[in-house]
């Protein structure tokens, strides 16, 4: 168990967000911020790195939780095509806003995390794939990109360590399927966000038929912190595999909603009553989704549960992208879940069967019970349907909205059956 | 209506065809363009890119149509988005839509007659801590209540 100590951490990834125009690279440069660049560069070759990486235990922050340096190690050494990064800024998973806060707030964090990851993987270009609706965000990165070069850590041999390198922003349109980096590559080449069918994989034939590496933003962002103050700095926070600071995004009828950094690992009991000061007045827990909309349902039972990867995964949960909804007695489970499984079925790109007709299915079965004209075997009907989706598809859309709807069923049956019986909310 | 992009996004078309490895990937981006010079994604807007890249009108318009932000029908000067998805409703957003169907006496997915305003819902906008949010063209706006909505479509209704 953690102690109370461990719960504590300096900032690291939002150290400098509350400083005056915290965007600006003098601002950022003040705080240390370009060192690591430096450091990597000059005093280690992109295999080290990767080492560096692989040891520091970092996992994807998207929501997948795959190790970092692995996934680096994955492309190829020689390479006759030019290789590429993709920091994927499509955050798109509701309940999920954190990395919108590191885009706008402290975007020169994120590039000199994409030059170290560059240079580790050997990537001639990068892209931030955001999406459309980050207009601030998107703008900021060129501000930041622009300023980055004028100060040589961007273009022709950086810091004289013969590495070229250039960022382009590339804004999406309004398609939370290109958050699936297949997808995302697709999209990016000017095509419909369909997701493709691996093999082969992005390392081997990623965007434009290159070596392709996708990480997401708060990912890149921790890059520079492991290069600067090292391994066993790292792994100093958070419990084993699960190691590095956290961005928990907070919504729902909590006194202070919002992005908070974590030490990985601390309790949601925490979270919740501690660092939001718990629920606005007159509002009661209900129910928590701990790692966005895709993650399993949790109880007031699971509060003492530590987010990080492993403690969640054994809790029958996720941690995902970390973000932490929160439920109240005012709002109905069933309301709830018809609303993300709407959200699922209109993002489906529909290119799979199992997904396009599933979840079409899986919508009108939790429509019917919402307004009243639902039946009691509809509940093994859609655990059923589930069922035959899972695993079925392309790309991990439809499995993601099959969670919400097994724990709900799960754990709050009775608010179904009073919808079916009553043909009324309970609530 | 024919449809002409400016001479600045003619520019910036020429810009973006350097840097990527491929014509078809300045796709999305000529189609942002488009639809800030023209309103909305208009047929002529996607026969206009066709011809800029060489690439068939069909194969654009296939493309506009996948993405919700590229919108197919001519929209208000002020395109209202609200978001429905979770976070947003457990926070109220379902009041929120009614409101403004009410203040603006317009239906989701609608345009007031005087095409000023049009009103849609959209899914997670990623601003979940300060919900119940809107897009009001390219601009967040958060934590929404009545006096604050009744603020924000007087003062663009002032603007015009």
């Amino acid at each position: 168990m953690n102690s109370g100590k461990k719960d504590k951490m300096e900032k690291v990834l939002l150290k400098n967000i509350d400083k005056p125009n915290s965007y600006n690279i003098e601002t950022y440069m003040s705080s240390g911020g370009y060192k690591a660049i430096e450091k990597a560069l000059k005093e280690y070759s992109p295999d080290q790195i990767i080492d560096i990486v692989k040891k520091s235990n970092l996992r994807g922050r998207g929501g997948a939780g795959f190790p970092t340096g692995v996934k680096w190690s994955f492309m190829p050494k020689k390479s006759d095509k030019p290789k590429y990064l993709i920091c994927n800024a499509d955050e798109g998973e509701p309940g999920t806003f954190k990395d919108r806060i590191l885009l706008e707030l402290d975007p020169h964090m994120l590039i000199e995390g994409m030059i170290i990851s560059a240079f580790a993987i050997g990537a001639r270009y990068s892209f931030i794939y955001i999406r459309g609706e980050f207009m601030l965000g998107g703008k900021r990165c060129e501000t930041a990109i622009q300023e980055a070069k004028e100060k040589g850590f961007l273009g022709e041999n950086i810091l004289e360590s013969g590495f070229n390198h250039e960022i382009y922003v590339h804004y999406g349109a309004g398609a939370y399927i290109c958050g699936e980096e297949t997808s995302l590559m697709n999209s990016l080449e000017g095509k419909r966000g369909y997701p493709r069918i691996r093999p082969p994989f992005p390392a081997a034939y990623g965007v434009f038929g290159n070596p392709t590496t996708v990480n997401n933003v708060e990912t890149l962002a921790n890059v520079p912190h492991i290069i600067e103050k090292g391994v066993d700095w790292y792994l100093s926070i958070g419990p084993e595999k699960n190691n590095g600071p956290k961005l928990l995004s907070v919504s729902g009828p909590v006194k202070k909603p919002g992005v908070y950094e974590v030490p990985m690992g601390i309790p949601l009991r925490k979270v919740i009553f501690d660092l939001c000061g718990g629920m606005l007045s007159g509002k009661i827990l209900k129910a928590i989704i701990p790692g966005g909309s895709s993650t399993p349902m949790l109880t007031m039972d699971d509060l003492d549960v530590h987010m990080d990867f492993d403690s969640l995964a054994k809790a029958g949960s996720m941690l995902g992208s970390g973000g932490v909804i929160v439920i109240d007695d005012s709002f109905c489970i069933v309301r709830a879940v018809k609303i993300l499984t709407d959200f699922y079925k209109h993002e489906s790109c529909g290119q799979c069967t199992p997904c396009r007709e599933g979840l079409g299915w899986l919508k009108r079965i939790m429509d019917r019970i919402e307004n009243g004209e639902g039946r009691e075997e509809d509940l093994d009907l859609l655990l059923d349907i589930c069922k035959d989706i899972e695993g079925h598809t392309i790309c991990p859309l439809a499995d993601a909205a099959i969670p919400p709807i097994r724990s709900s069923i799960e754990k709050f049956r009775d608010e179904y059956l009073y919808h079916i019986r009553e043909k009324e909310c309970m609530i | 209506m024919e449809f002409e992009f400016s001479e600045k996004g003619k520019a910036e078309i020429e810009r973006l065809i350097e840097i990527y490895p491929s014509k078809e990937a300045v796709i999305i981006p000529a189609l942002h363009i488009g639809q800030n010079e023209n309103g909305w994604v208009s047929n002529e807007v996607c026969m206009t890119i066709s011809e800029l890249l060489d690439i068939p009108a069909a194969k654009i318009e296939g493309v506009a149509s996948f993405y919700t932000m590229f919108s197919r029908k001519p929209k208000g000067k002020y395109w209202l988005m609200v978001c429905k998805n979770i976070s947003c409703s457990i926070m109220g957003s379902e009041h929120i839509i009614n409101y403004l169907e009410q203040l603006l006496r317009i239906k989701v997915g609608e345009t007031t007659k005087d095409q000023l305003f049009t009103l849609d819902v959209v899914e997670c906008l990623g601003s979940c801590g300060t919900a119940p949010v809107m897009m009001i063209n390219d601009k967040y706006y958060e934590n929404l209540n009545e006096p604050k909505i009744e603020q924000i479509i007087n003062e663009l209704r002032e603007k015009g």
